[in-house]
């Protein structure tokens, strides 16, 4: 059951999607009547019990929901003795939370009685669920993927074309994810009539920011009542990567009402953030609107966008979705980055301590809670968004740790 | 006031389209693409827009991606872009700026209004600000006296045609297919429907660009708009030397249409 996923909270942006002065819709105006009509189908949807169910169903019998609430003890045992607990979007089928916004928008693309999907992907996990979403509904998959992202995610890449999606390389600018967008974008404009732009992650312009996020609140209303069920009280922190933010936005939504709960995103610290090499937008970002809306951004003096880098595909990007950049301003939730070292520390942690190779992704939110159990002692309960599994990082598992065959 | 209206109104005077030429600044140095802009200028372009370089040019396709990829190679920088169009102004001619939103926001958008109008500039056209985001451009270009271009495109409803023109001043600009930019073959038959739409709404002059490379092409849509807009054609032009000859055949386009009718 959704429960109420997709109901409308008092946390929703205005009518043109602004969180305050974030989000809104930047953007050519040849696009504005597709958002437009993506706005009002989506309107209807969220309240409409046919698409409730539907979406009920795909989610339960198709991706596996609900997704377990596994303890990590083994590895809370590095965290100064906290409780960690981990929400297992990793056994998600097609391997991460991405599943659960493409087939909310994949059954809106149906209700619209378009076609043809396109997608950007980044780690390629976005990308193999949306193909995944378009086989099992009948509908055309073009997907667009920087060229260095289609280098170090090569399995991704083939799983795309077994499910008979095309994947397109972006070969302009850092030819990684937001080039992948602007290419995306650009096949949108021409080709709108038939086409939906499936987005990823809970950004560009309104109203992807809340639709995405809606498709995601099932994570945080499982796993509230799950860590309520198993530790007998709310989790002291919720800890989430941040890429474009769309696996923590929909965990932080099921706490967002407690005050009690600590908010926290984990961002990509690269090399650190004391140097140009990372992707940590809300941390070290500056106010700017890209790819359709006004958020934090990594750019420069002249607002040309920086290319952000991460050992983390999924989390390279120099923007973020705009209700985070609300959030942090508020102080409703805190932002901190991770280095890639960090992150791999945690990878291999949890790999060895609780028989879980998680994505490099959710290995940020990992890194981070071993921080946060530190400071909070022996007492802490901290859940952990388990993003996304790790099978589809070996490549770089291997180029980090060496490990390739012993000799 | 309209800064671009004596423009539009001497192009009308003589029964004809004016001819609207568009390079990025900086392409393919900032001292290249002042001599370009000063050919554009004494060899027939009524007005030209002056492209701000941006890493991320989603409406443009490939050779304006290319062009402003190596202009930021090159290492332009927005404060050279009045440098840009004081030549052009030093020059006789006109100029407005096209430029993508983020690069006006970081320079500050009273800044950018202000440092534009005190360089010559007369307007400045803007494909990613729709006129619901644009309370603070609106402000800052009446305050400094520049002419604004919003987009009309054929998918724009008729309320949003509506809303487009009533906060433009100078000039509409129609994209003339659902697309990128870049030169193609034929002229859209999209481009005469969407400019009959725009004018019930409005007695402004109406631009009309996208894909259009020759002289023939020009000639076809000076028939139905007061601006012929060219972009990448002149980007190839650079390329290929030729920015004279391209601006006489399309100057000599925008003059047909009159002829013929
Ligand atoms: C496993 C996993 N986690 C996290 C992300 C980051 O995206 P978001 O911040 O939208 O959750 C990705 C993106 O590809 C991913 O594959």
């Amino acid at each position: 059951m959704a429960r109420g996923q997709l109901a409308p909270t008092p946390h929703d942006p205005d009518e043109r999607g602004h969180f305050g002065p974030w989000g809104g819709r930047f953007m050519p105006e040849a696009l504005i009547a597709a958002v437009d009509e993506l706005a009002a189908f989506y309107e209807k949807a969220r309240v409409d019990p046919e698409f409730l169910d539907e979406f009920a169903r795909l989610l339960r019998d198709f991706a596996g929901r609900p997704s377990l609430l596994t303890e990590a003890p083994k590895f809370a045992a590095h965290a100064g003795g906290a409780r960690i607990f981990l929400k297992r979007e990793d056994l998600n089928h097609t391997g991460s939370h991405k599943i659960n916004n493409v087939l909310g928008q994949a059954l809106l693309t149906k209700r619209m009685g378009k076609k043809r999907v396109i997608a950007e992907t980044g780690a390629g996990q976005h990308g193999v669920a949306t193909a995944t979403a378009c086989a099992l509904m009948g509908l055309d998959c073009v997907v667009y993927m920087g060229e260095v992202d289609t280098e170090r995610q090569a399995l991704n890449v083939a799983r795309m074309r077994l499910l008979g999606a095309r994947v397109i390389p972006v070969k302009t600018g850092s030819r990684t994810l937001k080039d992948a967008i602007n290419e995306a974008l650009r096949d949108w404009v021409a080709n709108v009539d038939d086409t939906h732009y499936l987005l990823g992650t809970a950004a560009g312009p309104h109203p992807f920011p809340v639709l995405v996020r809606d498709f995601h609140r099932i994570i945080g209303i499982e796993a509230r009542e799950q860590i309520l069920e198993k530790a007998g009280r709310l989790p002291d922190v919720v800890a989430a990567c941040v890429g474009g933010g769309s696996n923590a936005i929909g965990i932080f939504h099921g706490f967002i009402d407690d005050p009690s709960v600590r908010l926290v995103g984990l961002e990509p610290g690269g090399d650190g953030i004391d140097t140009d090499r990372h992707g940590a937008t809300l941390t070290a970002g500056t106010p700017g609107s890209l790819h359709g809306a006004m958020s934090y951004v990594l750019q420069d003096e002249d607002g040309q966008i920086a290319e952000a880098h991460s050992i983390s595909a999924g989390l390279d990007y120099p923007g973020v979705g705009p209700e985070h950049a609300f959030l942090k301003d508020s102080g409703r939730a805190e932002y901190r980055p991770v280095t890639d070292a960090q992150a791999m520390e945690a990878f291999a942690l949890l790999s060895r301590e609780e028989g879980i190779i998680p994505a490099v992704e959710s290995a940020h939110a990992l890194a981070g809670a071993l921080v946060l159990g530190r400071e909070l002692g022996p007492d802490g309960l901290i859940l952990v968004n388990l993003s996304g599994r790790g099978d589809k990082d070996m490549d770089t598992a291997i180029k980090w740790f060496g490990l390739g065959v012993e000799s | 006031m309209s800064r671009l209206e004596p423009v539009f109104s001497a192009c009308r005077a003589e029964s004809r389209a004016a001819l609207i030429g568009y390079l990025p600044a900086g392409y393919p140095t900032v001292e290249g693409s002042k001599d370009v802009l000063r050919t554009m200028v004494s060899s027939g372009c009524d007005l030209v827009e002056v492209g701000l370089p941006f890493s991320d040019p989603v409406m443009d396709g490939v050779t304006i991606q290319r062009a402003a990829e190596q202009a930021l190679r090159g290492g332009f920088r927005v404060r050279d872009l009045f440098g840009v169009v004081e030549s052009v102004a030093a020059a006789g001619g006109r100029a407005v700026v096209m430029t993508y939103w983020n690069p006006v926001l970081a320079y500050g958008v009273d800044r950018f209004a202000r440092d534009l109008a005190a360089a010559g500039g007369l307007g400045v056209i803007t494909p990613d600000l729709v006129p619901d985001e644009g309370a603070e451009w609106i402000a800052a270009t009446d305050a400094h006296d520049l002419d604004r271009i919003f987009l009309v495109a054929p998918s724009s409803t008729e309320e949003r045609i509506a809303l487009t023109a009533r906060s433009s001043r100078g000039f509409l600009y129609a994209t003339s297919v659902m697309g990128v930019t870049g030169a193609r073959d034929v002229v859209s038959s999209a481009a005469p429907a969407l400019v009959k739409r725009v004018r019930e709404h409005t007695d402004m002059p109406i631009g009309v660009g996208l894909g259009v490379r020759n002289g023939a092409q020009a000639a076809e849509l000076a028939a139905f708009a007061d601006g012929v807009i060219v972009g990448s054609a002149f980007v190839s032009a650079v390329q290929d030397d030729t920015v004279a000859a391209l601006t006489e055949e399309l100057a000599s386009g925008v003059r047909q249409a009159a002829a013929a009718v």
